[in-house]
């Protein structure tokens, strides 16, 4: 295992040119990966700020008891798709609006009757903000005898739908057009290395070396410019978020989550890579 | 120790190497494997070190029978044998000496004896002065002897050796032509593939001869008496 370990770090030291090279290659290809990320993760928080404001408000029938009301509300919540549901009486629906509508404070000052029916608002659970439930509760909410209406914006519901398939659409396509772009650069630049050193291979096999001991150092190695080019690719994207901040727009960063599994899946490219270029040399020769 | 019977050997492309081969070399010998380049000297020991298949008949090694190896027991069968070669086959970023480790590393031998095994090989073929001299800075017949070194720290039973004074010069060729006699006086067997009559001629060892992939001569078979003669 230390013989291993020594012969996978003698490559860097004897071959410093290709091993910058691998590093760096990998390094971008996951950088580039990783902007995409940044821009999947920047988008998803977005549409998830979007998603947040859809809101369902149930008009009630003018008259309708309290009890009935607080039941209703109970009730309401306990549909799998609420996470909340307000109350909203008509004396705090014209108290906010004399709030909100500031151009028609004189109007509303004047009413003589409260013309604004009390509702109960309604916010949905993150994940059930597309438009198969948001149809499906408001149906179930025009059920109850007291609700005079049901306001939702369905057109807008409608759209946020079709955005959000259509970014989980695209970013799955240009995600794994990254990702096989990045796997076969990857490949290349470790299949060089193998190459290098086909005469070490050979040698190797001629004074005894199994397969397994003569793949070992390069899967390690190939597994550390992997992991090396994944924290610098990391590094890059965190350049790149800082100066997009400060001069674009404000965005967010990965969490640690998707930052360890950034640098994980530039050692596991790594290793994939040395094992297929490394195990195609040893079965040709 | 080796044993050919009735071995043929056809390459894919390159038509018949090999041509109903039979001969034993047993424990201790040295023999010469001679022959234009192309009769086959060179798939003989491809075939004793199992780099190549007979294609026909069977080959043993050592206790093994190459014709059944399975590619997991190659490398048992490799550390044997001790392999030199023409153009030596040195690895040019690693001192004399860290070549000769490097052989006795990659079969697992225990770390703390490397350093003595190898001074020890080093000294026999009369590098240790130059233990630390990497490939570029050795004159070829050095070279050779690091090879050498290389192929014996594994205490092998034979020395294949494929034109070993191949790229030397004549003083070069003679010194590592009697190191490898030293080396069969001490008990190890050594098989020679060589073109060059000269040295058979000096030497009162077994000769075997190829021609177009068939033995053409045996001096075992064809003059026991003698003990060894030029084809």
């Amino acid at each position: 295992m230390t013989l291993t370990v020594r012969e996978a770090l003698l490559a860097f030291r004897r071959a410093p040119l290709l091993s910058a090279l691998s590093v760096t290659t990998i390094a971008f290809s996951l950088f580039v990966l990783g902007l995409f990320g940044l821009v999947a993760v920047n988008l998803r928080a977005a549409l998830r700020g979007v998603a947040e404001r859809v809101e369902i408000v149930a008009y009630l029938l003018p008259g309708t008891p309290i009890e009935t009301i607080t039941t209703a509300e109970q009730d309401i919540e306990a549909f799998p798709e609420v996470a909340s549901a307000d109350y909203v009486s008509e004396d705090s629906a014209l108290a906010r609006a004399r709030r909100e509508l500031v151009e028609f404070r004189a109007l509303l000052r004047e009413l003589e009757s409260n013309p604004l029916p009390g509702s109960i608002e309604i916010k949905l659970k993150p994940g059930y903000e597309d438009a198969a439930h948001v149809n499906a509760v408001a149906d179930r909410l025009r059920g109850f005898t007291f609700v005079d209406d049901v306001r939702y914006g369905r057109d807008w519901v409608e759209k946020l739908d079709r955005l959000r398939g259509l970014a989980a659409a695209v970013g799955l396509v240009v995600g794994a057009a990254f990702a096989v772009v990045a796997v076969i650069i990857i490949g290349t630049t470790i299949r060089m290395a193998v190459l290098q050193r086909s005469r070490e291979i050979a040698i190797m096999r001629l004074v005894g070396a199994t397969d397994g001991f003569i793949r070992r150092p390069f899967l390690l190695q190939g597994a550390l410019k992997g992991l090396l080019g994944g924290l610098v690719a990391v590094g890059l994207s965190y350049t790149a978020y800082v100066l997009i901040n400060r001069f674009l727009i404000s965005a967010s960063f990965f969490n640690g989550l998707q930052a360890v599994a950034i640098v994980g899946f530039g050692t596991v490219i790594g290793l994939m890579g040395s094992l297929l270029s490394v195990g195609r040399h040893l079965r040709r020769v | 120790m080796i044993k050919f019977t009735n071995v043929f050997k056809t390459y894919a492309k390159g038509g018949l190497a090999l041509k109903d081969v039979t001969f034993h070399i047993a424990k201790g010998e040295f023999a010469f494997l001679t022959g234009h380049s192309g009769a086959g000297k060179s798939t003989v020991l491809k075939l004793v070190y199992a780099d190549e298949q007979p294609t026909n008949g069977e080959v043993r090694v050592s206790g093994y029978v190459v014709t059944d190896l399975s590619p997991r027991d190659v490398p048992h069968l490799r550390r044997r044998l001790g392999i030199v070669f023409q153009d030596f086959r040195l690895l040019e970023d690693r001192t004399a000496e860290e070549n000769v480790a490097f052989a006795l590393e990659v079969t697992g031998a225990r770390r703390s004896s490397i350093p003595a095994r190898v001074m020890r090989v080093l000294t026999q073929v009369g590098l240790a002065a130059k233990a630390g001299a990497y490939p570029r800075e050795l004159s070829g017949g050095e070279q050779q002897r690091v090879a050498i070194a290389r192929a014996l720290v594994n205490e092998p039973q034979v020395l294949l050796a494929d034109e070993p004074t191949g790229n030397l010069d004549e003083r070069a060729t003679r010194g590592v032509f009697q190191l490898l006699r030293d080396i069969n006086a001490s008990g190890t067997a050594v098989v020679m593939a060589t073109h060059d009559l000269e040295l058979v001629r000096t030497a009162p060892y077994r000769v075997i001869e190829l021609q177009e992939g068939a033995v053409v001569y045996d001096s075992d078979v064809d003059e026991p008496a003698a003990g060894g003669s030029t084809a």
